[in-house]
């Protein structure tokens, strides 16, 4: 039995007080309208369904629990996102899941630009395709997306893993693709069975960074005419 | 015939530090990183100076008349605003930049006269929020460390734009201070050279970030504080747009203020000074009537109390410090000068912070160089130097005849140069005359 909770009758701070002072349980928030803000900073294992779309930073923060947003989120969908599960059945704009340090972001339909921006350890699963500078600077975590993906995927990537089944119309600096080993394949398989998607793992390829960018590169010409000169005596 | 001294003409395009920085970027192939702030003359604070009390103001007793230094940040939106006892509160620095043991002195020294410190880019440690009663949480592009656990621990958060050693341009941690503990907090390989982001990944202008600080200020149930913290560079508007985005307090950062790693060319040539940021941070408060209320923190070279009461007279609520505060825990100290020598500088001029090599054990990881700061003892030198620095302020407040701080004002103070005075809106000292306002 969820608790509804009508955002044409309460206020966007009476929501979200019920969310963080609840402390397990079931809520269907009616009538969002593209409000932002809505259902961030959850911290107790709550199941939250929204029923149409969102605005901007959507479950924000969230690290317990369920949120499903029945409909398109705006950007920031579950920024910096700790664990537990985000959902968005129609699209979600940029910045989805920036700077997430851990659980599982489910887009069914396309992502924005900057699709997992500095993602953390978060997993992300897009059923359609992500815009430009997807996983720009994107640290740790798995990225797959089921469609294409935009210009400079995965640009001054550090660890982060990224798998993509269609075209990728450019990959950013220092992100080479990868050789798709048994291990990947299995990540994939576990990863699309999490999102309750269906592919085929051996259809997807791996891209990382190529560490080239990991430290400047310093030259010292004085240190090497030293050597040589060393090295005459 | 010429002399020797004709031949060893230094040239004034072409000086020996011109000519020694042309080498070094020929034989390495890198630019100039390094800590501290901007070190080139600029228009400072020292170009004011205040009128004191005379036939037509009346002073106040230098030690018996009360003189308040108190300053509340965030009362009417958050439902538990910072207090702070003295004007000057502690800037940003990081674990990382800074050794476990620097931050938790920070925190002791802040704590011991009553006012708050602040955490970095890269996340919050125990040992700062143990030892820091009021401790400022920053909001950084990288978001490095970030979890919504610490930002509930927070007194107040910190939405950082930009810094004063370089506005429009993200962090650096070179590898040899990126640690198994720092790499682990910033989810990072161990030993990288760390570049931070410059922009912040979910919001791209001022209308964004109206909505980013509602989502923060829901995270935390509207408890604590909002401010902004801005890299000196067009502070009236930067303001104007930060007031209207929501900030219940704005830190304008002049180029003076300081970096554990950064591009020389970035430090010494991208920003502007305190002195001419302030007054026009002021202009864009007072334009949308919101002075005093928005409070205003100057940071950037502060040094005294003198330069507190000069910042506040024109018009901010709070100074806040960090090379300085460094300096006070024992940066720079002459005790180490044989150390600094062996490593290419002195004693009063070590600036690489980025090296990891400190040997007062502050800007370093080195787990042996970072025990030789003792954090208690750090702490108190740095109360004690907030201590000197309040009762400066107290004293050219009371000079003026002020019964608090924030009742200093620009009439207060007179420009000894041109160009100060146009950028502090005061009259050149001596006459009534203030460049571009009147004849």
């Amino acid at each position: 039995m969820s608790t509804a909770i009508d955002l044409a009758e309460v206020p966007l701070r009476q929501l979200n007080q019920v969310l963080h002072d609840a402390e397990s349980g079931g809520f269907d928030v009616l009538n969002p309208r593209g409000a932002h803000a809505v259902a961030c900073g959850i911290t107790t294992n709550v199941t939250v369904e929204v029923a149409g779309s969102v605005g901007y930073y959507c479950a924000g923060m969230h690290q317990v629990g369920t949120v499903v947003v029945n409909g398109n989120s705006g950007p920031g969908l579950a920024e910096n996102i700790m664990s537990g599960t985000v959902r968005t059945t129609g699209n979600a704009s940029m910045s989805a899941a920036a700077t997430g340090c851990g659980g599982l972001v489910v887009i069914e339909g396309d992502a924005g630009a900057r699709c997992g921006i500095s993602m953390k350890g978060v997993d992300i699963v897009v059923g359609g395709s992500i815009g430009h500078m997807g996983a720009f600077m994107a640290q740790a975590g798995n990225l797959v997306v089921l469609g294409d993906a935009g210009a400079d995927l995965g640009d001054s990537i550090y660890e982060a893993v990224l798998y993509v089944r269609g075209e990728v119309e450019s990959l950013g600096s220092d992100c080479v693709e990868k050789e798709m080993r048994p291990e990947h394949l299995a990540a994939v398989r576990h990863l699309l069975q999490a999102a309750d998607m269906t592919a085929s793992p051996a259809d997807f390829r791996r891209y990382g960074s190529e560490r080239q960018m990991y430290s400047f590169h310093v030259d010292d010409i004085d240190a090497e005419l030293a050597e040589g000169a060393g090295a005459a005596k | 015939m010429t002399s020797d001294t004709w031949h060893q003409r230094e040239s004034y395009s072409f000086d020996r530090n011109t000519i020694a920085e042309i080498r070094r970027a020929a034989n390495t192939g890198i630019y100039r990183i390094r800590g501290w702030g901007a070190k080139r003359v600029l228009p400072t604070l020292d170009d004011l100076v205040f009128l004191g009390a005379s036939m037509s103001r009346y002073p106040l007793e230098g030690y018996r008349e009360a003189c308040g230094t108190d300053v509340v940040i965030g009362n009417g939106r958050a439902e538990h605003p910072v207090h702070l006892d003295i004007p000057v509160t502690i800037a940003g620095m990081s674990f990382g930049s800074l050794s476990a043991q620097a931050k938790e002195a920070l925190g002791r020294g802040a704590s011991a006269v009553g006012t708050s410190t602040t955490t970095g880019d890269g996340g919050m440690t125990e040992e700062e929020r143990g030892h820091s009663t009021k401790l400022v949480y920053q909001y950084l592009p990288s978001r490095y460390g970030m979890n919504p656990d610490d930002l509930r621990r927070a007194d107040a958060i910190e939405v950082v734009v930009g810094q004063g050693a370089k506005p429009g341009g993200g962090g650096m941690l070179l590898g040899q201070k990126i640690t198994e503990r720092v790499a682990e907090m910033r989810t990072l390989p161990e030993g990288i050279d760390q570049r931070s982001a410059c922009r912040h990944p979910d919001w791209t202008g001022p209308d964004d970030l109206a909505i980013k600080i509602i989502e923060l200020r829901e995270i935390v149930d509207w408890r604590v504080p909002v401010y902004v913290k801005l890299g000196a560079a067009r502070p009236y508007y930067d303001t104007a747009l930060a007031v209207k985005a929501g900030a219940d307090a704005i830190v304008v950062d002049g180029m003076q203020g300081g970096t554990a790693a950064t591009q020389d060319v970035f430090i010494e040539h991208v920003g502007i000074p305190t002195l001419a940021a302030i007054p026009e941070a002021v202009r864009a408060l007072r334009e949308l009537g919101v002075h005093r209320e928005v409070k205003l923190i100057a940071a950037g070279g502060i040094r005294s109390g003198a330069d507190v009461a000069k910042a506040l007279a024109l018009g901010a609520d709070v100074v806040s410090i960090g090379t300085a505060a460094l300096i006070a825990i024992g940066d720079n100290d002459p005790g180490y000068d044989a150390e600094y020598r062996a490593l290419g500088s002195a004693a009063g001029f070590w600036e690489d912070y980025q090296d990891g090599t400190d040997p007062a054990g502050i800007t370093t990881q080195d787990p042996d160089l970072s025990a030789r700061l003792d954090p208690v003892i750090g702490g108190r030198r740095l109360a004690n130097y907030l201590q000197v620095l309040t009762l400066e302020t107290q004293t050219l407040a009371r000079a003026c005849g002020k019964s608090h701080v924030l009742n200093l004002e620009p009439e207060d103070l007179a420009a000894l140069t041109v160009e100060a005075a146009a950028m502090a809106g005061v009259p050149l000292a001596g006459t009534g005359w203030i460049p571009g306002t009147s004849s």
